[in-house]
This record gives C-alpha cells, structure tokens and sequence, in this order.
C-alpha cells in the first residue's frame, strides 16, 4: 500500500520520461531547424546567386531574392519562414511553383507506408530468425546465418535494390515492376506490386541487425537459471522461449528495432530513388539537384522530426518493456 | 541510444607496450579466419583499384562499341551506355571512390575523437557543447545530413570528402566519448596533472593511447560507412563530373541498359559490395580481438557500437 501511494504522488516514470522526451525533442527540432534553415538560405554569399547559377539576369535574380525574402534581414527571414512551417505556408517549390507543403505531404505519406510495412515486416523476420537460431546455437545454422548476416549487414541499400531489380524484374524473372509507376495524385498503397520490390529491399536491409540482437540477447536469457529452470521443470522449448527468455530479452531488441526505423529514414533516399518510388526521399534527391531551397529545407525539417518521433517511441517502449526499470524510485 | 560497457577498461599500460600491444591486435585479427577473410577481399579490391588504371585496355571515356554491346572479344565486358568499354571503366573507376572514403574516415574520425576526448576530460562547458552538437547533427539519417553539405557545398570530389567526413565525426565523438570518460579517471592522469602537464599534452599523450582500441574499431566502422555513403553519392548523382569512370555512378548509368549488357551494372555493384563486405568483416574481427566481444555476451557490444545497431 505504501508503495502505491507514493507511486501516486510522484509523477509515472513512464510521463515524467515522456514529458522530459518530448520537450527535449522539440528544443532539439528547433535548433535543427535552425540549423538547416542558416545551412541552406543564410549561408554567407546569395542564396539566389547559389541557385541561379553566376550567369543569371539582375532581373530573375531580384525577383527570387523577393520570392526568398532574402532583402530582409536573417531573422526576419527565418521568423517567417519557420512560422510558414508550423501553419503549412512554407513558401513554394522553385522549380515548379508549387506549395511546398503540397509536394512533402503525398510524399511523406507513401514514405509512411513504405517505413512501416518494411520496418513491420523486418521486425518479425528478424526476431523470430533470431529466437529460432538462438534455440540452436553453434549449429551448422547458426554458423552460416552468423555470416550471411555480417555480410548483409556491410551492403550498402542501393547494391540489393540492384540485385533485386536483377533477380525479380529484368534479367534473371521478369516478374515484377523494376520502377514504381504510381501516377502523381494516387497513394502508394494503391499499386500494391509496386511496393513488393522497395519493401522487400528495405526489410532485407535492416533484418541482420534485428536477428543479430534478437540472437545475442535470447542466447543469453536461455542461458539463465531461470530458463534452466523452466527446461527442469519440463515445460516445452517453445513455452521456455515464448513465456521465460523472450520476454527478458525483448528490452535490447526495441532498441535495435528503434534503430532499424532511424535507418529507415535514411535508407529511403537510395531506395525511392532506385524505384522511382514518389516519397521523401525521392523528392529530396532531385529537389537537391535542382537546388530547390524550400523543398529541400523542409524535406530535411520532415525527416528530422521522424527522427525525434522515433527515438521518444523507442525510449517509451524500451521502459515499457523493462518492469524492473518502471518503478518510481 | 548508445548503452555504454566499458570499452577501455583493464589495466592502464605504459604507451610504450600499449603500442605494441595495438600491433598484436590487428596481427591476431588477421589470424582469425573471419580477419583472414575481410583482408583477402580488400586486398583484392584495393589491387584492381589501384593497378586497375594501368592494366586498363581502352581509355575509359573513348566509345568502342555500340551503346550496350554484348560483351566480345574488344570489350570483353561489353559496353556502357555510350559505348564505351565497361572493363576499362570498372578497372579504372575504383581509386577515386576508395581515396576518398579513406580521406573521409580520415577526416571523422580524427574530428570525432579529438572532440570526444575534449568532451569527456574537460567536462563541464565544453563537454555539453560538442554533446549538444553532436545530437543536432544526429537528428538527421548521416546520409541526408551528407547530401545536404553537398547541396550547399556542391557535388566536387574534396567537398564530398569534407560532407562525409564531417557527418561521421558526430558519431565517432560519442563513442570515443565514452570511452575516454572511465581513461579519464584513472591515477595515471591525475598523476601528470599534479605534475603540471597541459592539459592538451595530457589528452593527447596520455589519454589518447589509452584509446586505441575502441579507436580501430570505429576505424574501420567509418570505412565501411565512408564507401555506402560516398559509393551512394555518386549513385545518386552527386559524385565525380559525368565522363570519369566510378564504380557508383556507372550502376546508375548502365541502369536503363541491364535487360541488354547487364555486366555494365552488376560488375561495379559486386565490387562495391566486396568492397564493403570485406571492410565489415575485417572490423568485426578486429573487434573480436581488441575489445573481446564474446559471441555469448555480444548484447551490449551489439548496442554500443553502431555498425550492428544500424545508425547510420
């Protein structure tokens, strides 16, 4: 009884960790802001210059110094920039004039579906590779898939999107849609074929390190009295692992689960861009070849966000997992 | 994040032996069968990269074929998009994208540790400073944060190098970081900071070789990063000007062509991949041997350092 009152008046661990997360995310958001804003539009020299190119008129480098608000001053510029943000006015795209907002949210949309189904999907492959090599540890299995796994784990995203595109659309079966022809306007998920290819790249990339942790920390909980208990006592292999090791080995895996997802966030830049798949990360290659400034500024803005999203997530869920880390101290 | 075991621990050494020390370790990696391995392939790699120009039959922006030719006698390859000899492009296309991923691994990791070790022996100020900046610039994915230097900086071979370098020094310095935290606290220091040592000198001399380790490690880790990225810049679009030949740029070139020469792709891609294989697998050897990752209790060894964790 005691415990739970004073449980009561201090605040949760679970809030108090979710508050001080959420507000040292925001302040992190805003310095990144900062700093993305001040690398790309206040950088010392003109902005306009930057992306016109030294030929370009005084007249068409006028007008984008007003399209940019780069005659006011630095502070002004990226008050209203950053408010434009916050109220989805961020200014147009240089290269087809455009809201800004326009592009990134469909975008970030078919990012979502792509992010989530590959990290869904490599979740459960990864960890349920890892409990079964885990319950045959130092066999021929184990061995091999150690290996595949460090050699997979080494490949850069854009290598087995090439080899996919190899295997499954062009030379090898010709089964599949090499680039993703998702007409502008409709939603990823949509054209389900079209998925099958990204996805599959992205989950192949990211399950050696879900199934390495899964692997390392279910070796480990087996390994224990507990566990060693549990076999005594003839409970079945499969309820030792299901019920007594996994549950003791899942804290390390939300972390790398949590990890997998940042990844994610970078990896759809090659990816997308192999497929033509219309996400974030596409946009943001050609809107940094095209110099495209308030594309790419809040393109980068989006990302970052999802970075500060996931990492509260991960923290959240990592304690949720670890009883032994919830109680108020 | 980053749950931290103690990297650096065991007894403090003289630097003398811990220098020797730094050599036994990489001897008994490459004793290992994984180490042996890792070597092997890079040493393959590096060989056609670096002997690959002066070996190479055909200049690599001459066209001697029709534009994707089947591989023949004159283009043993085939050829690329324009025609030109895929062989001699592979043979000459490697040098720049591995001197540039060195210089950038280079470059991250001597700003990393640097600042690293600042951060955890100076403490106070300096050490909320650079950890405070090295979590702004980790709110991005490492390759975002690269593309956008070289949106800002421009797409030439010395500005990628500073882009990439730079975006791996934040990651270098929290590991490093840690590291150093518990050298820091160890008598020898206290020692040469009663007897009035700078405190640059210390850092330096004395906390540095302390450090080797971790260090190699992070090395190579930042190697096989340095090639994804830079091999990934230039597959995007942002490497080496159009005619030089580079293993990255070429699979995005010879794409549209993989249904009529697909050797013009697949070539380059199983370089590259080799490539960082072999980096990956030498570092997990090293890694076995200097810090004494057990694969029973590689849990926290797995979270702590980013390679298995997948930070990029």
């Amino acid at each position: 009884m005691s415990v739970r009152r004073s449980g009561a008046r201090a605040p949760h661990p679970i809030i108090k960790l979710l508050v001080q997360r959420v507000a040292l995310g925001v302040v992190t958001l805003c310095v990144v802001s900062v700093v993305i804003f001040a690398a790309t539009q206040a950088l010392p020299g003109n902005a306009a210059v930057a992306i016109l190119g030294h030929s370009a008129t005084p007249a068409a480098l006028h007008a984008l110094e007003r399209q940019l608000h780069l005659n006011r001053s630095v502070f002004a510029q990226y008050g209203s920039w950053i408010s434009g943000v916050v109220s989805g006015h961020s200014g147009t795209s240089l290269v087809n004039g455009m809201p800004v907002w326009s592009i990134v949210g469909p975008a970030a949309a078919n990012s979502a579906v792509l992010v989530g189904l590959s990290g869904v999907i490599g979740t459960v492959v990864g960890v349920t590779l890892g409990a079964v090599v885990a319950l045959r540890k130092d066999s021929l299995l184990d061995h091999v898939s150690s290996v595949v796994a460090l050699a997979v784990t080494a490949l850069p995203e854009f290598v087995v999107a090439i080899a996919m595109i190899i295997l499954f659309a062009t030379v090898v079966w010709d089964v599949l849609p090499a680039v993703s022809m998702v007409p502008p306007g409709t939603q990823a998920w949509a054209e389900p074929r079209e998925l099958i290819l990204p996805v599959a790249t992205l989950a192949i990339v990211i399950v050696p390190y879900i199934f390495r942790m899964t692997r390392a920390a279910t070796v480990e909980a087996l390994a224990s009295d507990y566990a060693e208990m549990a076999r005594l006592k003839g409970l079945p292999t499969w309820r030792v692992l299901a019920v007594h090791a996994l549950p003791n080995a899942i804290a390390p895996v939300v972390q790398v689960i949590g990890l997998s997802f940042l990844y994610l966030a970078g990896g759809i830049v090659v990816v997308e861009f192999v497929f033509a798949f219309p996400g974030i990360g596409s946009s943001l290659v050609s809107a940094v070849s095209n110099r495209d400034v308030p594309t790419i500024q809040l393109l980068v803005l989006v990302l970052a966000g999802f970075y500060v999203f996931v990492n509260i997530v991960t923290d959240v869920v990592a304690l949720l997992v670890t009883p032994r880390r919830r109680l108020p101290r | 994040m980053a749950i931290v075991t103690a990297t650096g621990s065991g007894p403090a050494r003289p630097t003398v032996r811990r220098r020797r020390a730094w050599v036994a370790v990489l001897l008994r990696a490459a004793s290992l069968p994984r180490g042996r391995f890792g070597l092997g392939v890079v040493g393959f790699i590096v060989a056609i990269a670096v002997l690959g120009p002066f070996l190479a039959p055909h200049s690599a922006t001459a066209s001697i074929v029709s534009p994707f030719a089947l591989p023949s006698r004159g283009a043993l390859l085939g050829g690329d998009e324009l025609g030109r000899d895929v062989l001699s492009r592979v043979l000459g296309g490697g040098w720049v994208l591995l001197a540039m991923a060195a210089a950038a691994t280079a470059l991250g990791v001597v700003i990393g540790s640097a600042s690293g070790v600042a951060a955890a022996y100076l403490r106070g100020r300096w050490d909320t400073v650079i950890m405070r900046t090295v979590d702004v610039v980790l709110a991005f994915p490492q390759l975002v944060f690269a593309l956008l230097l070289v949106s800002i900086l421009g797409p030439t071979v010395w500005l990628t190098v500073l882009a990439v370098g730079f975006s791996h020094a934040p990651q270098v310095a929290r590991v490093m970081r840690s590291a150093a935290l518990d050298v820091s606290e160890r008598d020898f220091v206290k020692a040469v900071e009663l007897l009035g040592v700078r405190r640059r000198k210390i850092m330096a001399k004395e906390i540095l070789p302390n450090l080797i380790s971790p260090l190699m490690v992070e090395t190579g880790l930042r190697m096989t990063y340095s090639i994804v990225i830079i091999a990934g810049l230039s597959f995007l679009g942002f490497g080496q000007a159009p005619p030089a030949p580079n293993w990255g740029t070429m699979i995005n070139e010879n794409r549209i062509g993989l249904v009529l020469n697909p050797w013009g792709v697949i070539v380059p891609a199983a370089l590259i991949a080799l490539l960082t294989i072999g980096v990956n697998t030498w570092t997990d050897a090293v890694a076995r041997v200097a810090i004494g990752i057990d694969r029973e209790a590689e849990t926290a060894t797995l979270l702590e350092l980013p390679a298995v964790g997948g930070e990029r």
